[in-house]
């Protein structure tokens, strides 16, 4: 697959087109029905959970979000790939993934609230904290292939970044680490053409994402990020190849934000309602849909249906977080080292003696 | 026992570890084959190979990533930085990661990963590779930092930081890595973080210093007892966490404190001693707390530096001050 999709010729896997019609046979993943009707709600539920937590912002109810609407493709195909084992390094934008890792909605909630123990996940394994400094997360999974490699483990890591990311020097040395040690790492770009404000072609003068791989000797892929069945076919062939030759490969999942960069910026002051249309046309879940519905395997009635289930559910559970949580003094304090030192603990001990006297004036 | 220098001391306490420990990972720039510019890892590959032992592509900051990402899946590396001056492009994964992961994801991952530092002046080196910026570390909540001055403590602090399930940034004094001979024990012992030493008892004025100055200070001491002054001398060990009763119980005895660094002055950790003495000890003090260190200044290449090193005429010089004050 590399070598017909060399990024140097700027090709781009695709498997659908925009109507959801099968225009590459071969690479079609093979999918039973339920497989496939399984990828498509998870990638429902994904828009539509985002889409709550967009609206709880806007109440007040949660702090900023960075919305994943547009680009739900990526993460869900990367979960459904991913075993018990494998390694997430996630950036903050790829839901589907760590939801397909066992991370809770509870947990997502309480991250978005305010609360470090959203990101205790609990019931996930080997997924690692989102990272907010951009691209630094990237060296941590190359240092998670060298340690899974040096133990003998079978455990693929898969790391993700924005287009944004690939100008940081971590991204550099972070290909160069995986390339050289030949660790199993799969680094996935999320190409969504913008670093908050500034379009892609203000990042790099690179033909594509994907032909940066050449300069640390691993594979590269450029492929359509908003084509369920690219990304499965992608990751499915990435994760097999990374295991059986112990490398790394960079994928370019190229996609559209269609949302805002977090809850608190406005993509109308920087790009045209014309370029958002036409990236409608391209949107990850209406060509899934026109797909299934050619398969008589999917219909309106049953969207609704269940789009109005996971609201439900989704709204259950926010509201017994919302409920549950609390922020004690000592949370502050008690997760800083492994062994607290005697400083810090009189620093909160001193604090609560302000915290009495205060409460005793009361 | 066997006679060694910090050199020796260092490199046995890493033979000692990586013997013991299969987690134990140790990577940086020229730190596997040649055994670093420095030696101190030299013959470790040899013996454990280059798979445990090993040189890193040059980039602080991936040196410093990738150990965060070992560090999650369960190794515990120890990493070289070349010079102190290299360290800042690996400041980001310091400051934003390593000592943030056992917080962020509240106690799950650990991050027992060393950073080894070789720090501070005196041996004619080009820019950067002269300070002794050790503050800006440890003002960085969630990281420990400590600094041997002699080759024991350098083989114990170095066990006891290999050990540690926290980050430890470890300075190693390179102006006196061979400076100085002991006889250390062959057998793995550990000296505890968190803990000064008090070198020399004395009734007048406390001294408090850490790595190359203590000896520095030792040489003002013979000015000082010739004088009549008697001075104790304590070893710092560690800067955090700060051995706050070791400071506050001498300062209550000598009435007097003088912190000798050389750091830059301002903002330092000498200022944070002087906050100790004040805030634990205020009413014991006889004369105020003084700072010798350096100036606010960029140390100077290699002809300018004498006028930038602390001596022990300048340590004597403020200690007749402050015990006459």
């Amino acid at each position: 697959m590399f070598d017909q999709f060399d990024p140097a010729d700027d090709k781009m896997l695709q498997v659908i087109d925009n109507n959801g019609k099968v225009i590459d046979k071969e690479r079609m993943p093979q999918l039973s029905d339920d497989e496939l009707l399984k990828l498509y709600r998870d990638m429902l539920f994904v828009r539509t959970l985002d889409f709550m937590i967009v609206s709880y912002q806007r109440q007040g109810r949660v702090y900023t979000y960075p919305p994943n609407y547009g680009q739900e493709a990526i993460g869900v195909a990367a979960g459904a790939v991913m075993r018990h084992d494998d390694w997430l390094v996630p950036a903050f934008r790829e839901l589907g993934a760590y939801l397909a890792k066992g991370v809770t909605m509870k947990e997502i909630f309480m991250f978005n609230m305010g609360f470090e123990d959203g990101m205790r996940f609990t019931e996930a394994n080997h997924v690692l904290p989102f990272s907010v400094p951009i691209a630094s997360q990237l060296l941590h999974a190359a240092g998670i292939g060298y340690a899974v490699k040096y133990q003998k483990k079978d455990e693929v890591t898969i790391a993700f970044v924005g287009d944004g990311g690939t100008s940081e020097g971590d991204f550099h040395e972070a290909l160069n680490f995986a390339g050289v040690w030949k660790v199993p790492v799969i680094f996935v770009v999320q190409n969504n053409q913008y670093a908050i404000s500034v379009p892609v072609k203000m990042q790099t003068a690179s033909l594509n994402m994907a032909i940066k791989s050449k300069a640390y000797g691993i594979q590269g892929l450029k492929v359509d990020g908003n084509d369920i069945f690219a990304m499965v076919a992608a990751f499915r062939y990435a994760h097999e190849y990374a295991r059986r030759e112990q490398q790394a490969v960079l994928i370019e999942a190229v996609t559209y934000r269609k949302g805002a960069h977090t809850t608190s910026d406005d993509p109308t002051k920087y790009r045209t309602t014309e370029e958002e249309k036409e990236w409608d046309r391209k949107d990850p879940l209406r060509r899934m849909k026109l797909f299934l519905e050619k398969k008589k395997l999917w219909s309106d009635a049953e969207e609704e249906r269940i789009t109005e289930e996971y609201k439900k559910e989704i709204d259950r559970q926010f509201m017994e977080t919302e409920q549950s949580v609390k922020y004690p003094l000592e949370d502050a304090f008690r997760y800083m080292y492994a062994e607290m030192p005697q400083d810090l603990r009189d620093q909160q001990i001193e604090h609560e003696k302000f915290l009495q006297w205060k409460n005793g004036r009361k | 026992m066997k006679a060694m220098n910090i050199v020796n001391a260092i490199n046995d306490a890493l033979d000692i570890k990586l013997k013991e420990d299969k987690n134990i990972v140790v990577y940086g720039e020229d730190a596997g084959f040649e055994g670093g510019v420095f030696r101190v890892t030299e013959g470790l590959q040899k013996k454990y190979g280059a798979e445990r032992v090993f040189d890193s592509p040059l980039a602080e900051s991936g040196i410093a990533g990738t150990a965060v990402g070992m560090a999650v899946a369960g190794l515990r590396p120890v990493i070289e930085m070349q010079f102190c001056g290299f360290i800042y492009p690996a400041f980001n994964q310091i400051i934003s990661h390593i000592t943030r992961y056992h917080n962020r994801s509240r106690g799950r991952y650990r991050m027992p990963i060393v950073i080894r530092l070789p720090y501070g002046g005196g041996i004619n080196a080009l820019e950067h590779h002269s300070e002794s910026m050790e503050a800006i570390f440890a003002h960085i909540p969630g990281l420990k930092v400590v600094v041997p001055s002699t080759p024991h403590d350098a083989k114990g602090l170095l066990i006891s930081a290999i050990e540690s399930d926290d980050p430890v940034l470890f300075l190693e004094p390179k102006r006196i890595y061979r400076a100085i001979k002991q006889e250390v024990s062959e057998e793995k012992f550990s000296v505890p973080i968190g803990k000064a030493k008090v070198l020399s008892q004395g009734t007048d004025v406390t001294v408090v210093a850490y790595g190359a100055m203590i000896r520095e200070v030792q040489k003002a001491m013979v000015m000082a007892k010739e004088a009549g002054y008697s001075v104790e001398l304590i070893d710092l060990r560690t800067i955090y966490p700060l051995d706050k009763e070791t400071i506050t119980a001498s300062v209550k005895k000598t009435g007097r404190i003088i912190f000798v660094g050389e750091e830059p002055r301002s903002f330092g950790v000498g200022s944070e001693i002087m906050a100790l003495a004040n805030e634990e000890a205020f009413l014991h003090l006889e004369a105020p707390p003084k700072r010798v260190a350096a100036f606010d200044v960029i140390v100077p290449y290699p002809r300018g530096e004498h006028h930038y090193m602390i001596t022990p005429e300048k340590i004597f010089y403020e200690i007749e001050r402050t015990v006459k004050f």
